[in-house]
Parts: structure tokens; C-alpha cells; sequence
């Protein structure tokens, strides 16, 4: 084993001025011309294979014709009535699986459409402009608690409150947003994104935010529902998988911490980096935490998957980010020890691994990659503890919903990440949130619904 | 390798593309620039009496942007020229004199009085140009006080002035038309009847370009206050295209030497309006848009078409469409089409189905087998084209003529025969009508 003696973690490896370069928006906006011009391409097709990707519906050959014809603002709207988290989305989609993905110029020339940046130059106009294009509807007297506020949980809470329902937001952390705010890269989301759109859901009034409030620890299920007429659970993953390999030498973590200590890092180049980074996992977290620790100025950069690349959860589109950045992916490769000296990491083992049809099948080879830190990515889990003895139905580990994400337990409605069958997107969990909303619309609106709520 | 070069009216050049009277052809220093790039002539733009008049110092010009603001119709305000008579002549006299292959054309506007022409025309052949282009065209300006399509449009004055011209010259004499008169060839037969050697066409359009609607004005509009100006480009290629196959065709003008004019930017564009009977082209707004370069292109690709189609010189296919555009009557009305629908060409963007569905015969599927599909209902199609024209796809979606005997599922009937509305049945008016070739069966 080439084994080299852990140099330690340190930061400032990279100048302040250096920071500010590589952590720049990873696709720049589109300047008006190019927006023009982008525009213009979209065919304005007939039932749109577009819209039928996007999980919100967003109805994008309209917003795109409202921009072709100089209305970036109108053209946010149409988005917005959508997926009222569509600035976020228009950077944090991996459109090429979905509305880019579908676009009939993908097919035919191999370049779609550019809806995401579309998206994000309309969305921005309308920031830019300060207009609020949303108000909370006239009070029913009506009190919805929503738990969590992710993208599935303000998309809930936004519906709700034009409405004119009350919406209290129940969230674990200091600051709102979810993912937006703490899980993902921050060259995706410069400016201070997730908060400004934050606010502007906010905006719409009738939604209070209660700050440091987790279920499970500071609040109880059975008490929400005793004070509202309806719940929403929101609440994210709040766990991440280990490695279970007993013992944890210095300098092994969780990425998922790692990026949201990043994200709120005010000054990113302290935080403490290795020179040769391992990260296990295949995910857009692993891609993220691979090449914002590439960023930072660790040398080498290794993202190991159990998989091969073509299994990667993460797009061959978010593969290349972090490739072309100099971070190394290698396949089929599982970890099975970490090696340490003096407490300190200094590689891990891993077997290589064969894919045959699903089944991933050991080959006994084994090989030790050096390291001085690594991050692991290899899933997040819905913590237990946060819905213990709340009578809620789970399935593979996350809570059970239906199609209008009603949960098992009348009168609460989940979704986001924390529920079963997702795809662990941000427009995922919006369109769960809007669908909920609904569902909760008209419930509240039957008279079946006051004997379900503090039932 | 094709012959490329020209005579239009006994003026002859190297090749038919020429520079229209416009802004570029203002001055010695751009004419010289076309001629280096390649031009085979210019009509150089309109001269008047002195005083010189005087143009706005606003915006001249606007436009209609296509996709990626692409000029597809441009419009200008702009006068004849701004500069001293004699400055012009001095000028045409040198330029000719330094490129004599080259054929020098001179725009002329002046009143409407003989005198006046007799007079400006003396001494533009004192220059060597090659020939004049009567100017009863300009729609803008120089016709509200009685000159440009003012006389234009009253084929009297077309006749007179003309005569006037060719009484006071041994030069060529070209009478440019305007587009906006009820039927080009009363102002034609007028030119003829005056002598003109050759007639150009069109001059631009009236037109407004738009409206300011933060200023609520017209756009572009100068101190607060937008005019009608003449437009040119794409856009009225097939106003010209009309009235150029007309006069072509017409029997008191046939045989007139034509120059076709309006939204060339291409050989093809000029290769069209050839085919329909013009002799050569004029171009502006295309040069003006990319500059004098754009004529390489002209020459290299429609001497490269030519020698894919066997034309030797110009003349070969100069007029060879102008037979086939006729009058809506003579077309034949058992003739039938069906849309047929490439299925590896296409992207599936439905255009095609909607277009149909929503405004015409819903002929055209969305969904086969629960899937995402377009194919044509030929029991639905009239034939109508509108499919075609809108796929964003060249050549996806064609029409195909059935053949004699086909059954058109649409009306259950044999198809064949050929029968205009001048023999159909449903045609009161019809002398001789016919029943179908094949009785429904």
C-alpha cells in the first residue's frame, strides 16, 4: 500500500480571491440577448413532453414564449403559480433528466432547450423587481401546522396560506429553506438564493415560522394535532447512513455536514480540508461535497462507488461538474475498513466489485486508497426517533402516503424526502407540498374534517 | 463553370447582382467598396435638383427582427440624396471611369415638369453612367410634394415623364415601380407606352413599423412624432415575386426587360426572381444588414446551381417559372394531395396536430396505441399544406399527390381528370362544365 502519512486536515489552502472564483455560479445567468435567443428555440409544442417531466407541471412553452416576448416578469408568474420554489429549482433540477431531458430538441439535435436557465432569468426578474405576486387569502380561521420548512413544507405552507388558512412552520434548524439553505453545493446557489426566495414565500403573510422547534424533541406529533386542524410533515432526513465499520478514526465524516457547514461557512477556506479527499457514495451528495472539497484546494479528490458509473444515482451531467474539476471517479469499488494511524485516517480499503443485471457481486480483490480525510455519502435516513409513538405508518423507512399524500393517520399529510416513493428532489418535494395543499384544501373545506383533526 | 455575366437593357455587368438606389449606393467611397466586393453594378442613389434636401437627423431606419434578431423588414424615412448635385456627378464620372465594366446606373427624382428632366439628364450623361432609373417609387416624403410614388401611382404621369426621358437621351431608361397601387400593371403598361427601356420592381411598401407603447408613438419616431416610411426585406420578397411574375406574364408587357427587386438576400432569392422573369436584381437591405460581402455568396452559389442544373448563362432560366403562375381559375381542381408524415424525421413536437386540430380539418393524430404519435387521417386531409409549413423540420412532412385511380378517402371518389372551375360543375358561370372523370361509385 502506498501509503503516505496523513498530512492533516488545515484550511485556507486557497487564497480568499481564489474562493471567490471557484465558488461563482456554476452556469451563469443568461444575459438578455442570449435569453432572447434561447427562447426563441423553444417550438411550442402541442402537449408538451416538457411539462409532462416536470414533476411541478410548470407550464414552461408558455413562460418561455412570455420571455421571447419581454415579459421575464410575466414569464415568472406562470412559473411561480406552478412551483413557487421555481428559483431554486431553475438551478438545483437536474433538468437533463427531466424537462431538458424531455425537450423534443434534445432528441432531434442533442440540445435542448434551455429551460433551466430560462427559468432562472425569469425567476430572477421578478426578485430583481421586488413585486410580490401573491397575498394570503381572507382568514378562514383555520390552523395548519407544517412541519419543517423544506422545499415540501413552504411549497404546503405558501398554498395553504392564499387559502387564507393560518400556517405555523415547525422547523429543527435556525434557519429555513431545508436542503435549499443546507444540502446543496454553494456554487448552485450564489447570492444568497434560498433565503431571498425564502422570504418571498413568506412574504405572502399568513405563514409564521417557529425556529429550533423539532419533532420528537421540542414538539409531539399527537400535540400538533390536537391544535391544528391539519398537519404536514415535512421534515426531511434527518439521518445519515454509516459505514458501521466500528470505530471512526479522526478525520472521517459525513458529507451531508460537511456541505451544510460549508453552505454557512462565512468565510469557506477554514474549514478544515485534507490534501487527498476519499468520498464514498454515488449521489448528487457525494458530487457535491467531492467538488466543493476539490474547490477548496484538496489535491487529489477520489469519489468511490460501489457501483459503476453508469449505476450512479448522480446525472452523467453532475459526473462531468465534478470531473472536469479534477475530481477522480472510480467504480465498483466497496469500502470495507478504514486504515488509521495515530487515530488519524489514513486511507481506506475497498473490494472491487462486479454489477451482474441488479446484483452486485463481491470479487474478494481488494485495494487500499490513501487518504487523509473522507466523507461519506452513502444515504440519508428519516430518523426514527422524530415520529416515535406518533402512530404514523412507514414503508421501507420513510413515512407512507397516498397519492394525495395523506398519511396513515387522518388529519396529517406528508412528503418531501422524509416520505416513501420520492426521488429526493427539490421539485419533487414541491410538487408533494402543492398536491398536499390541495388534498388539505379540500379537506378542510368538508365538513369530515374537524372530527379527523385532534382526533 | 457558369457564364454569370449580364445585359439588362443593353447595360451590361459581370455578373446580375446589383446594389439598389439606396443609402449604399450614396457615394463614391461605398460604391467603390461594392465594386471591389464583387457587385456587378449599382444605381446610384436617387439624385434631385439643388438645393440638396434635407434629411432627419432622428432615426432614418426600423425594423422587424426575426428569430435572433435577424432584419426580416427594414423601413426608412431617409430622402433622396443629401449632397450637392455636382458632388455626385463629379463622383459618378470617376467611379465609372475607374471600373468600366461595371455598370453605373443613375436614380433620378426631380419635379414633374419637362424642363426640369431635360435638364438633370444632360448632365448625368455628361458622366459616361450607363443609363437612368426614374424614381416613382419613394413612398415617404419626396411624395408629398408631388414627386417619388406620387407619380408612381397615376400611370399618366408614368407615360409622360417617361417620354420626356427618352426624348432627352440616348441613355437606357429604367422606370422603377411602386408596390403600392391597386395593380402593378397599369403603372407597367404605362412605362411601356412611355418608351422605357426596362422597368425595376418594387419600391418599398408603405408601411409603419410599430408603435412605441411607453412613448404612444410611432416607432421610431423623431421629437415625439412617427411617419409611415417605405419597407423593404424579406417580408415583401413575395409582394415582389407577385408583381414582377405579373408583368412578366402580361401580354402588353411581356418582353419588357424587368430588374427584380425586393428582399434578395440570397442566390436562391434571386435565382426566384429570375425564374420568374427577371433579367437581374437589385439588393439593399440584405447589404445593409451584412455588408458588401453577402455578393460572394450570390455569385459562387448560383453559378454552382447552375452548373448543377446545366444552365450555362443566365438567360437559360431567366423567365422558365413565368408560364406556370396563372390565375386561380385554370387550377386544376381534380388534382389531390394527402400530408404524408416522415416518422424518422419526426421530432414529435405536434405542431402539425394542433395547427390542424385547432384551426383546420383535424386530420392529423397526437396519440396512437396510448403513445405520442402524428400521423395524417387521410380520410380528414384536404391537402391544405398548413402542416408542412409549420413543422419546424425541412422535408418531415410532405404532399403527396394521389395518382390517377387513387380513391381520396376523404370524398370516397376516384381521383383524375382535370377540371378547373371554369368546367366544374358547382360553377354557374361555367360554358362547358364536366362531371368527374370517375362517377362515385
Amino acid at each position: 500500500m502506498s501509503n503516505e502519512p496523513a498530512a492533516g486536515l488545515a484550511g485556507r489552502r486557497i487564497s480568499a480571491e481564489l474562493c471567490r472564483e471557484n465558488f461563482k455560479d456554476l452556469v451563469a445567468p443568461l444575459h438578455p440577448n442570449e435569453a432572447r435567443v434561447a427562447a426563441e428555440r423553444c417550438l411550442f409544442c402541442y402537449d408538451p413532453p416538457c411539462v409532462a417531466a416536470c414533476p411541478t407541471e410548470i407550464d414552461i412553452p408558455l413562460f418561455i414564449r412570455q420571455i421571447a416576448n419581454g415579459l421575464p416578469v410575466a414569464a415568472a408568474k406562470t412559473i411561480l403559480d406552478a412551483n413557487i420554489m421555481g428559483a431554486m429549482c431553475a438551478r438545483v433540477c437536474p433538468t437533463e433528466n427531466l424537462c431538458e431531458g424531455a425537450c423534443v430538441r434534445e432528441s432531434s439535435e442533442a440540445r435542448a432547450v434551455e429551460i433551466g436557465r430560462l427559468q432562472r432569468h425569469a425567476t430572477d426578474a421578478l426578485l430583481a423587481s421586488g413585486r410580490q405576486l401573491y397575498r394570503a387569502g381572507p382568514p378562514t380561521g383555520q390552523r395548519v401546522a407544517v412541519v419543517g420548512a423544506g422545499p415540501a413544507g413552504l411549497s404546503c405552507a405558501h398554498a395553504l396560506a392564499r387559502a387564507g388558512h393560518q400556517v405555523t412552520i415547525y422547523e429543527a434548524r435556525p434557519k429555513g429553506g431545508g436542503l435549499n439553505e443546507y444540502g446543496i453545493a454553494a456554487y448552485k446557489v450564489t447570492g444568497d438564493i434560498a433565503q431571498a426566495e425564502l422570504a418571498y414565500v413568506l412574504a405572502v403573510g399568513g405563514i409564521t415560522i417557529e425556529y429550533g422547534k423539532a419533532i420528537g424533541r421540542d414538539i409531539t406529533l399527537a400535540n400538533l394535532r390536537v391544535e391544528h386542524d391539519a398537519v404536514f410533515l415535512g421534515l426531511g432526513l434527518g439521518g445519515t447512513n454509516g459505514l458501521g465499520f466500528g470505530e471512526v478514526p479522526a478525520g472521517v465524516s459525513d458529507a451531508v455536514a460537511f456541505i451544510a457547514a460549508l453552505r454557512q461557512a462565512p468565510d469557506k477556506t477554514v474549514l478544515p480540508i485534507g490534501r487527498n479527499v476519499i468520498v464514498i457514495g454515488g449521489g448528487m451528495t457525494a458530487i457535491d461535497a467531492a467538488t466543493q472539497v476539490k474547490l477548496l484546494g484538496a489535491e487529489c479528490v477520489t469519489i468511490a462507488y460501489r457501483r459503476s458509473k453508469a449505476e450512479m444515482p448522480a446525472s452523467r451531467y453532475e459526473q462531468d461538474v465534478a470531473q472536469v474539476r479534477g475530481v477522480l471517479i472510480r467504480e465498483n469499488l466497496v469500502p470495507v475498513a478504514f486504515e488509521s494511524a495515530d487515530g488519524a485516517v489514513s486511507g481506506v480499503t475497498f473490494e472491487r466489485t462486479r454489477s451482474e443485471g441488479d446484483r452486485l457481486v463481491p470479487t474478494g480483490e481488494r485495494v487500499t486508497l490513501a487518504a487523509d480525510q473522507v466523507l461519506t455519502a452513502i444515504g440519508q435516513t428519516l430518523l426514527a426517533s422524530d415520529l416515535a409513538d406518533s402512530g404514523v405508518s412507514f414503508e421501507n423507512g420513510r413515512i407512507a402516503v397516498d397519492s394525495a399524500r395523506r398519511t396513515s393517520l387522518p388529519g396529517v399529510w406528508a412528503g418531501g424526502d422524509c416520505v416513501a416513493g420520492g426521488s429526493d428532489l427539490t421539485v419533487a418535494a414541491v410538487a408533494d407540498g402543492k398536491a398536499a395543499a390541495a388534498s388539505i384544501l379540500a379537506a378542510l373545506q368538508s365538513a369530515a374534517v374537524p372530527e379527523h383533526a385532534g382526533a | 463553370m457558369a457564364d454569370l455575366r449580364s445585359s439588362f437593357a443593353g447595360i451590361t455587368s459581370p455578373n446580375p447582382f446589383w446594389l439598389a438606389s439606396a443609402p449604399p449606393t450614396d457615394k463614391a467611397y461605398n460604391v467603390i467598396r461594392a465594386f471591389k466586393a464583387g457587385w456587378g453594378g449599382v444605381v446610384w442613389k436617387t439624385l434631385g435638383e439643388d438645393p440638396p434636401i434635407v434629411n432627419v437627423s432622428g432615426p432614418r431606419y426600423g425594423a422587424i427582427h426575426g428569430s435572433d434578431r435577424r432584419v426580416i423588414g427594414f423601413n426608412n424615412i431617409e430622402l433622396i440624396t443629401d449632397r450637392p448635385l455636382e458632388v455626385n456627378l463629379q463622383e459618378i464620372t470617376q467611379v465609372k471611369r475607374d471600373w468600366p465594366d461595371r455598370a453605373v446606373v443613375v436614380s433620378l427624382m426631380v419635379p414633374c415638369e419637362e424642363p426640369n428632366w431635360t435638364a438633370i439628364i444632360k448632365r448625368v450623361e455628361e458622366t459616361g453612367a450607363d443609363g437612368i432609373e426614374l424614381n416613382f417609387g419613394c413612398p415617404h416624403g419626396m411624395s408629398e410634394r408631388g414627386m417619388g410614388a406620387a407619380v408612381g401611382q397615376v400611370p399618366e404621369y408614368i407615360e409622360m415623364v417617361t417620354r420626356w426621358c427618352k426624348a432627352a437621351t440616348r441613355m437606357p431608361v429604367i422606370v422603377k415601380l411602386t408596390p403600392n397601387v391597386a395593380s402593378i400593371l397599369p403603372p407597367a403598361e404605362a412605362a411601356k407606352r412611355g418608351g422605357a427601356d426596362a422597368v425595376s420592381l418594387i419600391n418599398t411598401v408603405n408601411a409603419l413599423m410599430g408603435v412605441d407603447i411607453d412613448q404612444m408613438a410611432p416607432w421610431p419616431h423623431i421629437d415625439g412624432y412617427g411617419t409611415h416610411g417605405g419597407m423593404c426585406g424579406s417580408v415583401v420578397k413575395p409582394i415582389a415575386l407577385n408583381m414582377v411574375s405579373a408583368i412578366a406574364r402580361h401580354p402588353a408587357t411581356q418582353g419588357l426587360p424587368i430588374s427584380g427587386i425586393g428582399g434578395i438576400e440570397k442566390w436562391r432569392d434571386a435565382a426566384e426572381f429570375m425564374a420568374l422573369g427577371a433579367v437581374n436584381v437589385q439588393v439593399c437591405t440584405a447589404a445593409m444588414a451584412y455588408g458588401f460581402k453577402i455578393v460572394e455568396e450570390m455569385i459562387a452559389d448560383l453559378s454552382e446551381w447552375m452548373d448543377q442544373k446545366g444552365y450555362a448563362r443566365t438567360e437559360d432560366f431567366v423567365g422558365l417559372a413565368a408560364p406556370r403562375k396563372t390565375e386561380w381559375q385554370h387550377l386544376n381542381l381534380d388534382y389531390v394531395v394527402k400530408a404524408h408524415i416522415d416518422e424518422d424525421l419526426c421530432i414529435k413536437c405536434g405542431r402539425c396536430h394542433i395547427g390542424c386540430e385547432d384551426t383546420s380539418h383535424q386530420a392529423i393524430t397526437s396519440l396512437k396505441d396510448g403513445q405520442r404519435h402524428f400521423e395524417v387521417i387521410e380520410e380528414e386531409c384536404v391537402g391544405c399544406n398548413l402542416c408542412a409549413v409549420v413543422c419546424p423540420i425541412e422535408n418531415c412532412i410532405t404532399m403527396v399527390p394521389l395518382r390517377e385511380g387513387d380513391v381520396d378517402r376523404r370524398t370516397g371518389l376516384k381521383v383524375g381528370g382535370h377540371r378547373t372551375w371554369l368546367e366544374h360543375p358547382n360553377n354557374p358561370m361555367a360554358t362547358s362544365p364536366r362531371p368527374a372523370k370517375y362517377a362515385a361509385e
